[in-house]
């Protein structure tokens, strides 16, 4: 039997660990290819405040980039550690794309960022713009693999499992490659991952405008960050919805938990704006409901019903009897390979195997299994539900706000009236919004996947390590001491560069881009280059 | 789909690029350890300290994927080994990732700001981040050629029977030792090459003849301890190398002294060993001659050598259980599916040609000694 503690216990580590690590990987997906796209206007045009640009923005995301990579060690080890009965379960399978992320994105960033910060005098503008662009693709590429494992755990194709090895197995690759929920998950993450560093970018431009300083430099910034942001923003909506619409066919109990939508409704069912899901009567009160809307997300049509979760419970109690069926045929078949009528029976529930293994929750053995037993397994299905529906609401609502936001700026920027008071404070004091949502987002996917760890094949109890809970309390104490005091050094550094500002030691704006630029630099009133 | 190459050949390839892989990373990352461990004894000053950490500050990000592609190599061909050892070695593994957390920053923060206090908080963080690993990846494979304390149930779940004050049994501690001289030699070696004519130099190579020596009495020991110790193991019966990956359809038993006996039935691998010592005679007499390639050159041979023996003593073991024999893992019984095992081989053909090309054209690139008045002048460096 598991020790629920331990995995309770190891689930609060790996969220804590991966949301700290998800706090610097969206700003590196951004930075990256803000970087590039300033370096590349100082290439075309040669003018020296791109280039000032290019470097004071690479500081800040190297300062970043530096506690990304730290972190992301943890997580990919952490699977090992804490996790280790699903890294044997499923390591066939899961374990390739990480494995490839390595080879083809990961040592391709963590190569040419070094030459991004040591190689602007040793190299031509135009290899080093290459390195540049190169680093962000390899940046995005990571974040494709990570998807890509990810997404098989959201939705396990293309793997079955083997019970001669006891554990997943692939069987095609390239289902697992061209998952459909993981590409939706890889273009709806890199797009908030455009928005936080647009937004991160375009604050630091509003707090340098509202002090009056680096205006040159904070204007150029600001109209990149506007139009970049606006661009990433409106794709983070859109592709949101693909990833709703990959949610229907994939993941129906998590779509009707995050709308809390207890009963199915008739076609096209409404979408519930706002309410209060009451978890005990398994119903919604005071549902504000926008009729037809979620059938139009989520089904793309006004004729197809969208399940709702008690009728969903009821699929799974019988796929939870079916998967007794399955456990009982491996554990014949362990006891003898040629019993034929065993594996005949292990084919057909096979892929119910996994909610037979949910009753491990209960006994050692399911075959056990009472009825009511059952039935609560079956419950067991259902992800916390008032969570869910708020993290939606919440990260929708920042999603909306920031087209709102990114689209104000872009018109101010185009109108040439980057220093309209009242949108600089506010772009300033929206900095944390980007942040907020992206964890939002992976509440969403991974506390909204539960109880499974791999998408009805495995429970997360059962992924866990044998450990006890004092070896995981001394590791969550040791990580939160750690990454506590690496986050507060990280927000100071970054503060302090902000405050020095892109001329620290170089004799200020007008000292340096003159040479090249004189009209453009003080005051800012020479026309800015169109981007 | 057929698959073009059998199930056996896969097997024994991706047991060769795991050693790639590892001997990749001690190869590259090795010295960079090496550099942050020797940080506080040759670089005195604030100048010093930079001009050391610049000789790795732009290539060590990549070299440190060499390490992080190991385990994701580990985790995606021998998934029950990954599982096995992460955990068991659980107190361990947190103690390395924090010390390696710490060199990231240390290297990216240290020189953001004047503060004194503050660059000697990071020159402690650096020396921990070099150190601390360079020991315990020494301990891991001591720990490993011992047999680790696990067992694995029916369902091929690992429970462990050990503490963390077990992993520092005498033998391993050698080992660690060992792994400290070696990587201490790559990164004096390293600094000899890389930084200025100065003290920084100079003292890189008053310590590179200490470690070189050390490196070769603690392998001699290694050797000795493996002859006549207690250690080894031993399949028994039938071996399918084709056969299904569970540990538990293997015979295993514990056998002192076979560690030594795939030197008598493939001759060839005594060629490990010598280039374990060769290597490091070939640092020493670089040392002499002033040649600063041969030593370098010597170093990497040295550690290459030293990797393959550990590797190839104990082949086909991977992982032996020195409470449960019939639990250890080998090349035949731990590895992914034979779909797996070809599409990784396939992506690895394709990339690790890349890697080593565009990692190339990085040294060359930043090639050249690093000196006090590029570090002090230019805002480029850490």
């Amino acid at each position: 039997m598991i020790d629920m503690e331990v995995a309770d216990l190891s689930r609060w580590q790996f969220a804590l660990t991966a949301m700290y690590h998800f706090l610097f990987v969206p700003l590196t997906l951004g930075l990256a290819f803000m970087l590039a796209i300033m370096e590349s206007v100082y290439v075309m045009t040669g003018r020296q405040v791109w280039k000032d640009m290019t470097k004071f923005w690479g500081a800040l995301f190297g300062i970043n980039f530096a506690l990304g990579v730290s972190t992301g060690i943890t997580m990919e080890f952490q699977f090992g550690m804490n996790w280790s009965y699903y890294s044997h379960y499923v390591g066939d399978v899961f374990g390739a794309p990480l494995a490839i992320e390595g080879l083809m994105a990961f040592f391709l960033e963590a190569t040419l960022v070094g030459l991004f910060f040591f190689g602007w005098d040793r190299m031509s503008k135009q290899a080093h713009l290459a390195v540049t662009w190169f680093m962000a693709i390899g940046t995005n590429l990571s974040a494709l693999w990570i998807l890509i494992a990810n997404g098989w755990m959201q939705n396990p194709v293309g793997s079955e499992f083997n019970p001669e090895t006891m554990r997943m197995e692939v069987v095609d690759f390239m289902a697992v490659l061209f998952n459909p929920v993981a590409q939706a998950k890889f273009v709806h993450t890199v797009a908030a991952g455009y928005v936080t560093g647009a937004l991160f970018v375009l604050a630091i431009s509003a707090w340098f405008l509202l002090q009056r300083r680096h205006r040159g430099f904070a204007k150029r910034s600001m109209t990149v960050a506007a139009a970049f942001g606006l661009m990433g923003s409106l794709s983070v909506v859109v592709l949101g919805d693909e990833s709703g619409y990959a949610l229907t066919h994939n993941q129906r109990m998590k779509l009707a938990a995050l709308e809390a939508m207890w009963e199915t409704h008739e076609a096209p069912a409404p979408l519930t704006l706002v309410g209060f899901p009451d978890v005990e009567n398994q119903t919604t009160h005071f549902a504000v409901d926008v009729p037809w809307v979620l059938g139009l997300i989520a089904t793309r049509s006004l004729d197809q019903e969208v399940q709702g979760i008690l009728p969903l419970v009821a699929i799974a109690e019988t796929r939870v009897e079916n998967g007794i069926r399955a456990y009982d045929a491996l554990q014949r078949l362990r006891a003898d390979e040629n019993d034929i009528e065993a594996r005949t029976q292990f084919e057909e529930t096979k892929f119910d195997l996994g909610y037979g293994l949910l009753l491990q929750r209960y006994m050692a053995d399911p075959r056990d299994a009472t009825p009511d037993q059952i039935r609560q397994a079956a419950f067991d299905t259902i992800p916390d539900v008032p969570v869910m529906f708020w993290s939606f609401r919440f990260m929708a609502g920042i999603g909306l706000y920031m087209i709102l936001l990114f689209g104000t700026a872009f018109v101010l920027c185009t109108l040439r009236k980057h220093e309209t008071r009242w949108f600089l404070w506010v772009a300033l004091f929206s900095l944390p919004l980007p942040w907020v949502a992206a964890e939002l987002g992976w509440l969403l996917a991974e506390y909204g996947r539960q109880p499974w760890i791999i998408e009805g094949m495995l429970p997360t109890f059962l992924g866990v390590s044998s450990l006890n809970a004092t070896q995981i309390w001394m590791t969550i104490a040791g990580f939160t001491a750690l990454y506590g005091a690496l986050a507060v050094v990280e927000v100071m550094l970054m503060l302090h560069f902000i405050r020095k500002g892109p001329y620290a030691g170089k004799g200020g704006e007008s000292g340096k881009s003159t040479k090249t630029r004189p009209a453009a630099t003080e005051g800012g009133m020479a026309p800015i280059p169109a981007e | 789909m057929e698959i073009p190459i059998s199930y056996e050949t896969l097997r024994v390839l991706w047991w060769g690029l795991l050693g790639v892989l590892l001997i990749g990373f001690a190869a590259t990352d090795g010295f960079d350890f090496g550099v942050a461990g020797l940080l506080p004894f040759v670089a005195k000053t604030d100048a010093e300290r930079r001009v050391a950490i610049n000789t790795v500050g732009p290539t060590w990000e990549g070299n440190q994927v060499w390490f992080i592609l190991g385990g994701g190599a580990i985790f995606a061909a021998w998934p029950l080994v990954y599982a096995v050892s992460f955990s068991g070695l659980y107190l361990a593994m947190f103690v390395l990732l924090a010390a390696l957390i710490l060199r990231p920053v240390g290297f990216k923060y240290r020189s953001k700001r004047e503060d004194k206090r503050w660059r000697a908080m990071w020159d402690w963080a650096l020396f921990t981040g070099g150190f601390v690993p360079a020991l315990l990846f020494g301990v891991a494979v001591g720990n490993v050629l011992v047999g680790l304390p696990f067992r694995l149930d029916e369902d091929l779940r690992a429970f462990w029977d050990g503490s963390f004050f077990d992993l520092l049994n005498p033998f391993a501690i050698l080992c660690g030792l060992l792994s400290v001289t070696m990587m201490g030699l790559h990164g004096a070696a390293w600094l000899s090459m890389k930084a200025e004519y100065g003290p920084v130099r100079d003292r890189a190579r008053t310590f590179a003849p200490i470690f070189a020596i050390a490196s070769i009495v603690l392998f001699a020991g290694g050797g000795l301890v493996m002859a006549y110790g207690p250690y080894g193991f031993t399949q028994v019966g039938d071996v399918d190398p084709a056969g299904p990956s569970n540990p538990l359809r293997t015979e295993t038993v514990a056998a002192a002294g076979a560690w030594l006996s795939n030197y008598a039935a493939h001759p060839w691998m005594i060629l490990a060993p010598v280039l374990g010592f060769g290597g490091a005679f070939a640092a020493l007499a670089g040392l002499k001659m002033n040649s600063e390639a041969v030593t370098f050159i010597g170093s990497k041979l040295s550690t290459f050598g030293i990797i393959s023996t550990a590797g190839l003593s104990m082949f086909p073991f991977i992982l032996p259980s020195s409470i449960q024999p019939n639990a250890s893992l080998t090349v035949w019984n731990s590895s992914s599916s034979h779909l797996t095992l070809f599409i990784m081989l396939i992506t690895t053909a394709i990339f690790l040609p890349i890697i080593l090309a565009y990692t190339s054209w990085a040294f060359k690139v930043m090639w050249g000694r690093v000196t006090t008045e590029d570090v002090t002048s230019g805002g480029d460096y850490y």
